[in-house]
C-alpha cells in the first residue's frame, strides 16, 4: 500500500510504534495479555457475559455502579504502584555511575503515569465509588438522580482508564510530569502521542466526573428522605455534597486548559508558547485552579468516612457536628483561594505570596477543628478498635504530620528553598496516603458488610494496616530528609553517594506497602472464601449509626421498602433507640429506572474517538463522534426509563430479611 | 406525602412512610440544569479570564481596531437577541399548548439561530483570509476560541433544538417535551447572556482599546 493511503488509515500508528525494543514493557504485555486471556476465557467459560452486561454493565443501580468504581480503582492502584515500586527501585540503584535499570525516556513515562493514575484512576474511582454507594443509601433514597448518567459517567471514567492503559503498549505516555506544564508539553518538545495520550484520558475521565458531580449534588439536595434537613445529613452525606460542588466548579477550568493546549498542539494556536505573545504561566495558573480544590475533592469525602467511623466505633453521637459542617464549608470555599502556593516561585512578587500564603496557613484552621472533633468524639468513649478505627487513627497521626508540613510549605521563602524538592513530595504523600487513601480503606473495610454481607478478615486486614502502615513511613520520612538536603524531584541518576542510603530505606519502605496490598488482596480472598463464618444478617454489624445500616446486607435493589422518615441526627440509631419495628406488610410496588446499554456504546466510541485524535486518525475521531452524536439523541427518543418492580417482589425479598433476621436472634 | 414528623402528636414515632407516592419524573432535571449551566459558565469564565490575560498579546499581528467590524457584529448580536425573543414566544404558546405555532416559533428562532452562525463564520473567514489567523498570536487565538466556543454552543443548540422539533411534532407536546424544552430555553438564553459578554469585552472595549 502507498505511504499516503497507510496514513490515512493509520494515521501516525506504525509497527514502531510498539514498543518492541523495551525489554520490561514486552515482559509486562506478555503478562497483562496472559492474565486478560485468562480473564476472558474464564468469563466465556463459566458463561459470565451475559450475566455480566445484564446486572452490572448496564446497570443503573448506584450500588453496583459504586462497586464497579471501586473495582476500577484497586486494579488500577496495582498499576500505579507497580510504577512506584519501578521509581523506588531505579532511585536507589542509580548511584556511583550505575544508570539504573530504566532508560530516561522509559523513567520520565513511568513518573508521569504514577501520578496521573494514582489522582485519576486511583484516588477519583475510589472516592466516587464510596459516594456513589452511601450516599442515597445514607438519606433514604431510591436511587441517584440521574441514573442513566451515573452509568454513563463511570464508562467514561473507565474509557479514561483504558486510554492511560493503552498508552503503555501502543506508542508511549507523556514525559512531562502529572501536570503537563508547557512548553515542555507543547509540539515542539513533546512531538509524541505521550500528551496527547494524557490530553485525551483526561478529558474522557473528566466528562463522566463532572456529569457524576452534577448527579450527586441533586441526589443530595433533591432526594432526602422526610425529616432529614440539611443540618441532619450525615457529615459523610456533608462532606460528599462539597466535594461534589468543588467538582462541578472545578473540573470545567481542567477541560478549558487540556483544550487549550490541545489547540496549540493540534493547530498551532499560541496560548502557552513562548512566541507570539503566549504564556506559559498562564497554563500553571488555570491547571492550579483547578487542581488545588482537586486535592480537596479527594480529602474531604475521607474526612466524612473519619467522621462515621470515629462516631460508630466510640459508641457517641460525632462532637461538635455543626462545627464540622462548617468546617468542611470553609475548607470548600478557601480550597479556591490558594492555588498560587503551588508556584511561589514564579515571581509573581511579595504581596501576591503573601496572600496565598497566609490564605494557605488559614486552610490548617478549620482542618484543626475537625481534628479536635474527632478526638473528642473519642474522649470518654467505649472505643473499638476494629479495622475501621485502626485506620482512622492511623489517619489522625499520620495527617498532623502531613498537614505541619504544609503549613511549613506554605511560607513563602520556606517555599523558595524547598520548591520542587523531594520534601514536597514527602509532604503531598503524606497528606493523600495518610489522608485520602487510608480514608479509602476505613470506608472499604467499614461499608464492605453493607455491599455484600459478610466482614473484612480481620487478621488479613490488620496485616496489611501495619505493612501499609510502617511501609509509609518507611519510604517517606527519608524523603523529607532528602529534600531538606536539597534533592530535587523526578532525578534518575544521582552522583553524590551519600544520598543513597536514604533512597534504599524509601525502597524497602515501598517493598512493605506492596505487602500490605498483597495482603489486602488476601483480606479479600480470604473474606470470601470464609463468607459463611464471617456472614452478618442483621444488616448492622457494627451497632452504627446512619440510615444505611437500617436496611439488609447486601440492601435490596431498591434500598427502602419503605421511604424512612427521620426526626434526628443518627437516624439509625435514634430508630433502635426508640424501638423502631420493621414493618412486615403493606408493601407495595417500587418505581426504579430500568438498565440502560447506552452509556456504555457513548463511552465506548468517546474512547475510540480518543484514539483516533491521539493517532491523527482523523476518519476514526470523526466516526466516533457521529457515532456518539446518533446513539446519544437515539437515546433521548426513548420515554420509558422505569418500570415498577411488582409488590410480590418485594414482598419476597422483605420476607427472606424476616426469616434471617428471626434466625439471627 | 403523609407524613407524620412529629412523634409528640402522635404517640408513636413515624419511622417510614406507608403510603409515598414516587418522585415525579424529572423532578431533578431542572436543578441538574441550572448546574450543569453554571459548569459551562466557568468554560466560559475561563476563556474570558484568558483573553483578559492574553488579548493585548497581539505579536505585532493585528489589533482589534484592524479586524473587527462593528456594524457587522450588530448585525450578528441583534440576530441572537433576536432568536431569544422568538425562544420566548415559543414558550409561551407551549404553555397554551398550540403545537402548531411552538414548532412555527421554534423554527424562526432555529433560523436566527443559524444566521447567527452564518454571519460568524462569515467573519472569521473573512479575518482568515486577511491573516488573522488563529495561530498569528496570543490575542487571535483567545479571541478565535472565546468566540468559536460559543458559536459552537449555538451549533450545538441547534441540533438539540432540530432534535425537539422531531420529537414535538412526534409525540406532542407531553410532560417530558415541556421539560426538554425549558432546558433548551435555559441553555439559549444562556448563550445570550455569554454573548453579551462577548459583544462587550471582546468586541466594543477590543475596540477601544
Amino acid at each position: 500500500m502507498s505511504p499516503d493511503l497507510l496514513k490515512l488509515i493509520f494515521g501516525r500508528l506504525g509497527i514502531d510504534s510498539l514498543p518492541l525494543h523495551e525489554p520490561i514493557l514486552v515482559g509486562t504485555f506478555v503478562m497483562v495479555a496472559l492474565g486478560g486471556i485468562t480473564l476472558f476465557a474464564g468469563v466465556t467459560y463459566f458463561r459470565l457475559w451475559g450475566y455480566l452486561w445484564r446486572e452490572w454493565f448496564t446497570t443503573v443501580d448506584h450500588k453496583r455502579i459504586g462497586i464497579m468504581y471501586m473495582i476500577l480503582g484497586i486494579v488500577m492502584l496495582l498499576r500505579g504502584f507497580a510504577d512506584a515500586l519501578m521509581m523506588r527501585a531505579q532511585q536507589a540503584l542509580a548511584f556511583g555511575g550505575s544508570e539504573g535499570f530504566l532508560p530516561a525516556h522509559h523513567y520520565d513515562q513511568v513518573f508521569t503515569a504514577h501520578g496521573v493514575i494514582m489522582i485519576f484512576f486511583v484516588a477519583m474511582p475510589l472516592v466516587t465509588g464510596l459516594m456513589n454507594y452511601v450516599v442515597p443509601l445514607q438519606i433514604g433514597a431510591r436511587d441517584v438522580s440521574f441514573p442513566f448518567l451515573n452509568n454513563f459517567s463511570f464508562w467514561m471514567t473507565v474509557g479514561g482508564a483504558v486510554l492511560v492503559m493503552a498508552s503503555l503498549f501502543i506508542g508511549e505516555f507523556a514525559r512531562t510530569g502529572w501536570l503537563a506544564y508547557p512548553p515542555l508539553s507543547n509540539i515542539g518538545y513533546s512531538p509524541d502521542v505521550g500528551v496527547d495520550y494524557y490530553i485525551w484520558a483526561l478529558q474522557v475521565a473528566g466528562v463522566g466526573t463532572t456529569l457524576s458531580g452534577i448527579n450527586l449534588i441533586c441526589t443530595i439536595v433533591k432526594l432526602r428522605c422526610p425529616g432529614m434537613t440539611m443540618m441532619r445529613m450525615p457529615v459523610f452525606t456533608w462532606t460528599s455534597l462539597c466535594t461534589n460542588i468543588l467538582i462541578v466548579a472545578s473540573f470545567p477550568v481542567l477541560t478549558v486548559v487540556l483544550a487549550l493546549l490541545s489547540l496549540d498542539r493540534y493547530v498551532g494556536t499560541n496560548f502557552f508558547t513562548n512566541d507570539f505573545g503566549g504564556s506559559p504561566m498562564m497554563y500553571v495558573n488555570l491547571i492550579w485552579i483547578w487542581g488545588h480544590p482537586e486535592v480537596y475533592i479527594l480529602v474531604l469525602p475521607a474526612f466524612g468516612i473519619f467522621s462515621e467511623v470515629t462516631s460508630t466505633f466510640s459508641g457517641k453521637r460525632l462532637f461538635g457536628y455543626t462545627s464540622m459542617v462548617y468546617a468542611t464549608v470553609v475548607i470548600t470555599i478557601l480550597s479556591y483561594l490558594v492555588w498560587l502556593h503551588h508556584f511561589f516561585t514564579m515571581g509573581s512578587g511579595a504581596s501576591v505570596n503573601s496572600f496565598f500564603g497566609i490564605t494557605t496557613m488559614i486552610i490548617s484552621i478549620p482542618t484543626g477543628a475537625k481534628m479536635f472533633n474527632w478526638l473528642f468524639t473519642m474522649y470518654r468513649g467505649r472505643i473499638r478498635f476494629e479495622l475501621p478505627m485502626m485506620w482512622t487513627i492511623a489517619f489522625m497521626l499520620t495527617f498532623v504530620l502531613g498537614g505541619m508540613t504544609g503549613v511549613l510549605l506554605a511560607v513563602p521563602p520556606a517555599d523558595f528553598v524547598l520548591h520542587n524538592s523531594l520534601f514536597l513530595i514527602a509532604h503531598f504523600h503524606n497528606v493523600i496516603i495518610g489522608g485520602v487513601v487510608f480514608g479509602a480503606f476505613a470506608g472499604i473495610n467499614y461499608w464492605f458488610p453493607k455491599a455484600f454481607g459478610f466482614k473484612l478478615d480481620p487478621f488479613w486486614g490488620k496485616l496489611s494496616f501495619w505493612f501499609w502502615v510502617t511501609g509509609f513511613y518507611l519510604a517517606f520520612m527519608p524523603l523529607y530528609v532528602l529534600g531538606l538536603m536539597g534533592v530535587t524531584r523526578r532525578l534518575r541518576v544521582f552522583d553524590d553517594p551519600s544520598l543513597q542510603i536514604w533512597f534504599v530505606i524509601a525502597a524497602i519502605g515501598a517493598g512493605l506497602v506492596f505487602l500490605g496490598i498483597l495482603s489486602m488482596l488476601m483480606q479479600f480472598a480470604v473474606s470470601f472464601l470464609k463468607r459463611e463464618q464471617l456472614e452478618d444478617v442483621t444488616g448492622d454489624p457494627w451497632d452504627a449509626r446512619t440510615l444505611e445500616w437500617a436496611t439488609s446486607s447486601p440492601p435490596p435493589d431498591y434500598n427502602f421498602a419503605f421511604t424512612p422518615v427521620v426526626h434526628d441526627n443518627d437516624a439509625w440509631w435514634d430508630m433502635k433507640r426508640r424501638g423502631y419495628q420493621r414493618p412486615l406488610t403493606g408493601f407495595k410496588p417500587i418505581h426504579m429506572p430500568s438498565s440502560t446499554g447506552t452509556g456504555i456504546i457513548l463511552a465506548g466510541f468517546a474512547t475510540a474517538m480518543g484514539f483516533g485524535l491521539i493517532w491523527y486518525i482523523w476518519w476514526l475521531a470523526a466516526a466516533s463522534f457521529i457515532a456518539m452524536l446518533v446513539v446519544g439523541i437515539g437515546h433521548t427518543f426513548n420515554y420509558h426509563r422505569d418500570f415498577d418492580i411488582p409488590a410480590d417482589d418485594v414482598i419476597r425479598t422483605e420476607d427472606a430479611r424476616t426469616k434471617l433476621l428471626a434466625g439471627a436472634k | 406525602m403523609t407524613v407524620a414528623v412529629n412523634p409528640s402528636q402522635t404517640g408513636e414515632p413515624v419511622f417510614y412512610l406507608a403510603d409515598e407516592h414516587p418522585h415525579p419524573e424529572g423532578y431533578s432535571t431542572s436543578l441538574g440544569f441550572w448546574i450543569y449551566l453554571m459548569s459551562d459558565c466557568l468554560i466560559f469564565a475561563i476563556l474570558f479570564a484568558t483573553f483578559g490575560v492574553l488579548g493585548a498579546n497581539y505579536a505585532a499581528g493585528p489589533a482589534p481596531k484592524d479586524l473587527f467590524d462593528l456594524d457587522l457584529v450588530a448585525v450578528n448580536t441583534s440576530m441572537l437577541l433576536l432568536s431569544s425573543i422568538t425562544y420566548g414566544f415559543a414558550m409561551l404558546t407551549m404553555q397554551q399548548n398550540k403545537i402548531a405555532q411552538t414548532q412555527m416559533w421554534l423554527a424562526i428562532t432555529g433560523l436566527f439561530g443559524l444566521a447567527f452562525i452564518g454571519i460568524e463564520l462569515t467573519e472569521f473567514a473573512h479575518m482568515i483570509h486577511e491573516g488573522a489567523t488563529p495561530q498569528r498570536s496570543a490575542f487571535l487565538s483567545a479571541f478565535f476560541t472565546l468566540v468559536g466556543t460559543h458559536g459552537l454552543h449555538v451549533s450545538c443548540g441547534l441540533i438539540w433544538l432540530v432534535t425537539l422539533m422531531v420529537q414535538v411534532g412526534k409525540f406532542g407536546l407531553i410532560e417530558a417535551n415541556r421539560r426538554r424544552l425549558m432546558c433548551l430555553s435555559m441553555f439559549w438564553h444562556f448563550l445570550d447572556v455569554v454573548w453579551i459578554g462577548v459583544f462587550t469585552f471582546v468586541y466594543l472595549l477590543g475596540v477601544l482599546r
